[in-house]
């Protein structure tokens, strides 16, 4: 059950604010004030002071506890948020993490005084090198559309050192709307390439669309309907007889840890979701962290600095005139990097072998128990996440999004809706290898129950969610009228 | 099966074309805006953009998707909806009428043969399983 009283709790910080109250007295300053107007430019100086709220210290706290108590993440609640792998975060990479050596290292610590961080992060990249079949890794991306980012800026700069003008990078219709998005912004024009009726890369297409302009082909494995990609090894091989590289969104890479490696099959580049497949947070900020693996060719034009081990000193190589460049402030985020580490070493390999399997197992057991009321997206069986349509369900009147706002109230987070773009009504349902069959079955008969109110009685399904701290939002108007600022009630 | 107007002409993207004297006037289909649900944004380029057949020349923005629009001709922008960018759910309440995007002085003439007619477009649809 909610908690009574704490549901209705909708205050902005601003709204408790009273004139004069303060939470906190700063210390006296030691060094000699100066005027504000001799340290600034006159036209960044306000005229007024800014309307920050005034609260007290308890105000601060009692605000922020009972808005804490809405939070809703996966260590409250199953999230089966497809292609997210919202797994638990074990409480040993925090314990791990908080490390005075780690939690409180000041970044610009000399590398001779930061050994120990620069053998864990040269490590990390041994392991997911190990683990990808990838000859190196860099982990400075914040996340994963930088890897992307990263790894589609190294294709570039390796097609340019050989001389080569190519144009255009190849993405199926089924990707995570972040290939295109990294690939533009990378200075390529993207082209779609079909998938077939089983959600596959249609091959017909692919070769149509892969000239000599063609400077890499992006694919997610397993793809985006939760299928292992049956011809990669082909497509491949298709591509590097046209001098195209080959990326992997490495997004869906829980399905596939110690069972095949990225770099077997013949990709250049993959990249790495700590957030994700490692157990870093991932939601409430993170924040996430997405190292980008590539194989030997590409290493020149790894981002700055490599970290770098000599006999046993490890240190920054910052001297690499044909690299990208450095893209993230200092070292990426590090305290993603000894968490996902932790994990590692917890795990060991046969470990994470064993995560996957689950994570696969768990998956075709949803699709399993649901398969009779509601259509699968594509046959079966699928690899970590298994994708519904809840067209059959929308002739009746109710849509993927009345399921996922229906799920609410019976105590669930709703799959990912509407995505991959390539099905009908989609619910993406991925429920990693974390939960117990307990869980897994209270959801499927949640689902199971949903499918029944449609016939039945699909209004509960249109009034939901009843029990959330805010019931349905007007999305429409919302994105059509947005009301971004809170602005002072006028007085009375 | 939604309304599929038989004097216009359209791509196998979901964008109509139609003839008005010597110009192309283009939104896109009952359908395409079914299938998007609520439209809340509409990003056109400027009157005078040059657009070629196939290629993107805008964004529809719905509280399900991103799509691109595809030029369903080849030519220059001579006129385009002012009244999308406030009232963009005129694409879901008119398609064919008030939620039109652009008007196209066509460059070359053979481009509108290659539009499907409206049966050829109502077979597309069917065959592709909608």
């Amino acid at each position: 059950m909610e908690r009574q009283g704490t549901r209705a709790y909708d205050k902005l910080i601003f709204e408790i604010s009273s004139p004069g109250r303060i939470a906190y007295s700063l210390p006296d300053s030691d060094v000699p004030e100066r005027p504000l107007g001799e340290l600034l430019p006159r036209e960044q100086l306000r005229a007024k002071p800014a309307e920050l709220p005034e609260v007290s210290e308890f105000d601060i706290v009692r605000h922020y506890s009972r808005l804490s108590q809405m939070n809703y993440g996966v260590d409250t609640h199953f999230y089966p948020l497809g292609s997210c792998t919202m797994k638990y975060n074990p409480k040993i990479n925090e314990d791990m993490a908080r490390l005075a050596g780690f939690g409180r290292l000041h970044p610009m610590t000399p590398a001779a005084s930061a050994q120990g961080a620069l053998q864990l992060m040269y490590d990390l990249g041994l392991a997911l090198a190990e683990i990808s079949g990838m000859d190196a890794v860099s982990l400075q991306p914040a996340a994963g559309a930088q890897g992307e980012l990263s790894g589609v800026l190294m294709i570039r700069a390796y097609h340019r050192s050989r001389g080569e003008k190519r144009t255009k990078v190849l993405i199926p219709d089924s990707a995570h709307g972040t290939n295109p998005a990294s690939t533009a912004l990378a200075g390529y024009e993207v082209i779609e390439v079909k998938s077939d009726a089983e959600g596959a890369v249609d091959l017909g297409d692919l070769e149509r669309h892969l000239g000599p302009d063609v400077a890499a082909f992006m694919i997610t494995v397993p793809n985006t309907l939760g299928n292992f990609e049956p011809r990669v090894v082909e497509i491949a091989e298709l591509c590097h007889a046209k001098g195209a590289q080959v990326y992997m969104d490495g997004a869906n890479l829980n399905a596939i840890l110690g069972i095949t490696r990225p770099g077997d099959l013949g990709f250049d580049v993959c990249h790495f979701n700590l957030h994700k497949t490692f157990t870093t947070p991932h939601g409430g900020g993170g924040p996430g962290s997405g190292p980008v693996g590539i194989k030997a060719h590409l290493e020149p034009f790894l981002p700055t600095p490599v970290i770098v081990k000599q006999d046993d000193t490890y240190g920054f190589d910052w001297k690499r005139p044909k690299s990208i460049g450095k893209l993230q402030a200092f070292w990426g985020n590090f305290g993603m990097l000894v968490r996902a580490y932790t994990y590692i070493r917890t795990m060991g390999a046969d470990g994470l072998r064993r995560v996957s399997e689950n994570a696969v197992l768990n998956a075709n057991y949803i699709m399993k128990r649901l398969e009779a009321h509601y259509d699968v997206a594509a046959p079966g069986p699928c690899m970590h996440e298994c994708v519904l349509s809840a067209r059959r369900q929308k002739k009746l009147g109710v849509t993927a999004m009345d399921v996922a706002k229906r799920l609410l109230d019976l105590g669930f987070y709703a799959p990912s809706t509407y995505f991959p773009m390539i099905v009908e009504e989609a619910l993406m349902i991925e429920p990693t290898e974390t939960e117990s069959k307990e869980t897994l079955d209270a959801f499927c008969d949640a689902m199971i129950q949903i499918a029944r109110e449609t016939e039945t009685d699909p209004r509960v399904i249109h009034a939901a969610p009843l029990t959330t701290p805010v019931r349905r939002l007007d999305q429409t108007r919302a994105a059509r009228e947005p009301a971004l600022r809170w602005s002072r009630p006028a007085g009375p | 099966m939604s309304s599929i107007p038989s004097d216009l002409r359209y791509t196998r993207e979901h964008e109509w074309a139609k003839q008005e004297g010597s110009r192309v006037r283009v939104g896109i289909t009952a359908y395409a805006q079914e299938q998007l649900g609520d439209v809340v944004f509409v990003e056109l380029p400027k009157v005078g953009t040059k657009l070629t057949a196939h290629k993107t020349f805008g964004v529809v923005e719905s509280v399900k998707a991103v799509s691109d629009l595809f030029a369903p001709i080849s030519g220059e922008i001579v006129e385009i909806n002012a009244d999308l960018p406030n009232t963009p759910q005129l694409v879901n309440q008119d398609p064919y009428g008030r939620g039109w995007m652009l008007v196209v002085a066509p460059s070359s003439a053979g481009d509108w043969d290659q539009l499907l007619t409206a049966e050829q477009y109502e077979q597309f649809l069917s065959e592709s399983g909608h």
